[in-house]
């Protein structure tokens, strides 16, 4: 075995345990440091498979921005999760059984695994010869030149997300005061305000 | 090359930029305040896109590497999905104006929704083909919950989230055991990678992918969100469930098991034969004990699939020519019957319950006519258009050999005709009570009666759209 095989089993063994314990860990938060591991080594192995990118990529917007979001969504919302494993632990017969038939029905499937003859060079037809091009440029080819119709179609999907979120929150109050910049900008200093001459004594 | 990409998929764009900037003129203008002039200049875009898009001629060409196809199949699709969705804006908007609910996000997310269809059907590709349906579902999703205050609205929407985004996770998960099979997410690679044995992770990929869009087309037993969302929904929004999402997700269906999977007819037509025949069995039986005239519509929607479906699981050209029928059919009537519930109030309040419907021909003898006309097309009795519909399905399967399947048609569908013929006994021979008495607006009135004319008169030749239906069919059946 070499260096790059130890790696890899490494990786590969830290990833599945760090993403068993995501989903077993009693407390939120530990899920989501155990989902940052996870993320992590995700990455190792993108750095083995020589997608140096998409493995920078991880460990920007996920580890840093994404798990971290999390972490402090998770911390702020008042969810009892112990009331909603106690839910789960009624249907959790029936959910194994359903687990344990479909971890059977893939066995099956991927047991006898075939792909078909031209598999291979079709899988390599559509990515540019990475002798010549590097990681970024290649995949910018691909997104902004190859599938740009399906990225501006994603970017759609992110505007009707944008809009419901809107649609379904915003709510225009009332009875609130808001700061309005024009009508202060055009307040005349002659009707707002008032000169009087307070006699010594007296008040107003 | 990428102008004559940008060409082929022009009224994709069109709509999409439109949408931007149908958005941006609300916020900086009248907001909700220019709601109505929008969902009528949207309703009239897309009229004029389908003529357009309808007028094309009927070459075939695919754009961006196979991605994205237009032939006569999509633009035939295409036509049935802007038609519907224009009719259903025009004659959704009094309801909605009138319960407050006419928001100006609501055109601009049904635009997006179909735009989403549009790529649905000339989908080449199977990324296509998820961006195409996400685009759709998460629309819907919001305009499923638009009006925030009823729980029965925001339950619509999140449940139909939740399971739309089961199946969409289903639907992702065979495209990915099909991909490691064939390694190319494009339809003509996956189907020239077929051929001899299919191996069982293939088969496992179909089925999933099978069962991701059964669940868009509601087809038993992935139906279980239908009823719940019918219901909730703001009827407008219901109508145009009911309507366009439905032609476009058979659409779908018909060119993945064709273009990608259309050398093991075999092995997705016993899926969507048992989808079938489970979806006109339930949908009939289901809808006998229901009172509520949304719910019924949405039993009514899952029957109509079943037998949409039997024409697809007849595997031949002659079997997408008669879910092309159906379908123009089966929205033409939804459409009809739709602009009747919207116009169903007492006391300004909707009423939805059948109940209400009682002896309804003696105060609007000719609105309870087009609806009698109306339902008898759905059931499919013989003089309206709704039974050539039936009669195209019932002959694809007869001529491919499945026999049983059409007989079961029959049976569901005598089933099924209970329950539409007890709405019109209600209209014509039910007990005096309580009646309706809404007035209907103008687009509506001209909807129902339009539709109710429609299913008479184009008992002559359909309108031609069987011949229309037919060339679409050999294009994508090769």
């Amino acid at each position: 075995m070499t260096i790059a095989d130890y790696a890899f089993y490494g990786f590969a063994v830290v990833l599945i345990a760090a993403g068993l314990m995501v989903t077993i860990a009693r407390n939120p938060v530990h899920s989501v440091l155990w989902l940052i591991l996870a993320f992590l080594n995700a990455a190792g192995l993108f750095v083995l498979l020589g997608a140096e990118f998409v493995a920078m990529l991880l460990i920007i917007v996920y580890v840093g921005a994404v798990a971290v979001l999390f972490l402090f969504v998770v911390m702020m919302l008042d969810i009892d999760f112990e009331e909603l494993k106690g839910e789960m632990a009624r249907f959790m017969p029936l959910a194994l059984l359903i687990g344990v038939i479909l971890l059977m029905q893939f066995a099956l499937a991927y047991g006898a695994w075939v792909q078909s003859d031209g598999a291979l060079g079709l899988r390599q037809a559509v990515t540019p010869d990475l002798a010549q091009a590097t990681n970024t440029h290649a995949l910018g080819v691909l997104i902004y030149d190859k599938y740009i119709f399906l990225f501006q179609v994603a970017g759609l999907i992110l505007l009707v997300a944008m809009i419901g979120a809107i649609v379904l929150t915003l709510r225009h109050r009332k009875d609130v005061k808001r700061q309005s910049v024009l009508a202060q900008m055009y307040r005349d200093p002659a009707k707002a305000m008032e000169l009087v001459d307070v006699k010594p004594g007296q008040g107003l | 090359m990428f102008a004559t990409d940008f060409q082929i998929v022009l009224p994709e764009v069109i709509l999409a930029v439109y949408a931007m900037l149908a958005l941006l003129f609300a916020v900086y203008t009248g907001k909700d305040a220019v709601a109505g002039l929008l969902t009528w200049v949207t309703a009239g875009l897309f009229v004029l896109l389908a003529l357009w898009i309808g007028g094309a001629g009927d070459g075939a060409r695919t754009a961006f590497g196979g991605m994205v196809n237009d032939d006569p199949f999509s633009r035939y699709a295409k036509v049935t999905i802007l038609l519907s969705g224009a009719a259903v804006l025009a004659m959704g908007k009094d309801y909605m104006e009138r319960r407050d609910l006419l928001r100006f996000e609501y055109p601009v997310l049904v635009t997006l929704a179909t735009i989403g269809m549009m790529i649905m059907v000339s989908a080449g590709d199977l990324m296509a083909l998820y961006m195409g349906l996400e685009l759709q579902s998460l629309s819907l999703y919001v305009i499923a919950a638009i009006r925030r205050d009823s729980v029965k609205s925001t339950e619509a929407g999140l449940k139909y989230f939740v399971l739309g985004a089961l199946s969409s996770g289903l639907l992702l998960y065979g495209a990915s055991l099909t991909y490691g099979f064939a390694g190319t997410t494009l339809f003509s690679g996956i189907l020239s990678t077929l051929g001899g044995e299919v191996p069982v992770g293939l088969l496992f990929g179909l089925v999933f992918i099978l069962t991701g869009l059964a669940f868009k087309v509601s087809a038993v037993p992935f139906h279980m969100w239908t009823p719940d969302v019918y219901e909730g929904s703001p009827t407008p929004v219901t109508a145009f469930f009911a309507a366009a999402p439905k032609v476009a997700a058979m659409g779908l269906l018909a060119r993945v098991t064709q273009d990608a999977f259309g050398k093991i007819p075999g092995d997705w037509g016993q899926v969507l034969a048992l989808l079938a025949v489970l979806s006109m069995f339930v949908g009939s039986i289901a809808a006998i004990g229901q009172r509520d005239i949304k719910r019924l519509m949405a039993y009514s929607s899952i029957t109509h699939m079943g037998f949409a479906l039997m024409g697809l699981a007849s595997g031949t050209a002659e079997g997408v020519q008669a879910m092309l029928v159906y379908m123009a059919i089966y929205v033409t009537m939804s459409v009809g019957a739709f602009a009747f519930i919207l116009s169903m109030s007492k006391d300004g309040v909707p009423v939805t319950d059948i109940e209400s419907l009682n002896m309804y021909s003696k105060k609007e003898p000719l609105r309870a006519l087009a609806l009698l006309v109306l339902m008898f097309s759905l059931a499919g009795v013989p003089p309206m258009v709704g039974f050539f519909g039936k009669f195209y399905v019932l002959k694809a399967a007869v001529d491919a050999g499945m026999v049983w399947l059409a007989v079961l048609g029959v049976i569901a569908s005598v089933i099924g005709a209970f329950y539409y013929l007890r709405i019109v006994f209600y209209m014509y021979f039910g007990k005096e009570g309580d009646r309706l008495d809404g007035s209907i607006s103008p687009v509506q009135w001209v909807m129902l009666m339009g539709s109710a004319a429609v299913m008479v008169l184009g008992v002559v030749n359909l309108f031609g759209i069987d011949s229309l239906a037919a060339v679409a069919a050999e294009t994508l059946v090769r």
